[in-house]
């Protein structure tokens, strides 16, 4: 897959990563809140895109952000979760959400 | 000469729909009620970017037009063709986008991501910020799919909701949720069916249906 090629990015497909627990009440946030806090790991580099919470308004000009595809396993995510411990959940997320997970 | 809505003749049209409803068909057209807050704000954000010289109404005609004009057939034959020719398979699960593009197929957004079901994975899209879907592949999306109940309840119990549209996944297999947040649109390359070998396009394409790429359904021989 080249998705990634070309890209300086923090964080390379197969790492570990914790989501933010930053609950921010305004801007147009597109990291989910219930996936603020979580643990995943990197399945792929989307490319580099215009942050959101600066593009809703109006801001088209400064470096673009990394977008990852991060998976999650549903168990983790939702303790109450009843399907096969195998299940996943992927997202997108923008690196400033993302911080190394041990 | 009195204007009767009885009184004159259309060809091939009994009037059956005024004895039905009990109104005149031909009365004047009013506005009912005034538009809802939104639909005039969506008016207003238009207007301002036509006067503003973003783009024209005929540009922005041409885009709905388009929009209009796309349906689950085509991801039918992306798909199809991904069953038989393993090589643009590949190429479509490596760039959802360049594959498209290949067949004529303009998707309009920064990328497509194609997931594949196996036996071992069965992939469902949701998009539980708003209701982002691919819809220069899909048409438009079905009102299901941006319903707060399949957007808040497919994440977290997704197995329930894939049940409830009559798709029980095997136990042992993987349900991926692929939750759309942000630029990239996503399209399930659903699974084979046995007993569609040796089919023409036009027969495999007639099995996926738009649920089936949506993920809330699997490819099923006709009975």
């Amino acid at each position: 897959m080249s998705w990634g090629a070309g890209i300086a990015s923090r964080f390379k497909p197969g790492d570990k990563v914790h989501v933010a627990a930053r609950f921010p009440t305004k801007g147009h946030i597109r990291t989910p809140h219930y996936i603020r806090g979580k643990t995943g790991v990197v399945e792929r580099i989307c490319g580099q895109y215009r942050n959101p919470e600066e593009l809703a308004f109006g801001q088209y000009v400064g470096a673009q952000q990394v977008l990852y595809r991060v998976r999650f396993p549903q168990t983790h995510v939702w303790p109450d979760y009843r399907g096969n411990p195998k299940d996943t959940v992927e997202i997108e997320i923008f690196e400033h959400w993302l911080e190394p997970a041990k | 000469m009195t204007h009767d809505p009885h009184d004159h003749d259309h060809e091939g049209h009994d009037h059956e729909h005024e004895h039905a409803h009990g109104h005149d068909p031909h009365a004047p057209i009013q506005a009912k009620e005034p538009e809802g807050y939104y639909p005039l704000l969506a008016d207003a954000v238009r207007e301002l970017l036509i006067e503003k010289g973003y783009f024209t109404a005929d540009q922005h005609r041409a885009f709905i037009e388009k929009i209009d004009a796309r349906s689950p057939a085509l991801g039918a034959k992306i798909v199809a063709r991904a069953w038989t020719d393993p090589k643009f398979k590949q190429r479509l699960l490596d760039d959802g986008k360049k594959a498209c593009a290949e067949m004529g197929v303009d998707i309009n957004v920064a990328n497509l991501v194609v997931v594949e079901n196996s036996p071992a994975v069965h992939n469902v899209i949701v998009c539980t910020l708003c209701s982002c879907y691919p819809v220069f592949v899909l048409g438009r999306p079905p009102d299901w799919y941006k319903s707060a109940a399949y957007r808040s309840r497919v994440v977290r119990d997704p197995r329930g909701v894939l049940k409830e549209f009559g798709a029980e996944i095997a136990r042992d297999r993987e349900v991926r949720v692929h939750d759309s947040t942000a630029d990239m649109r996503y399209l399930v390359l659903p699974m084979r069916p046995k007993g569609t070998e040796g089919w023409s396009a036009e027969q495999l394409e007639n099995i996926v249906t738009r649920d089936t790429m949506v993920g809330v359904a699997e490819c099923r021989v006709q009975q």
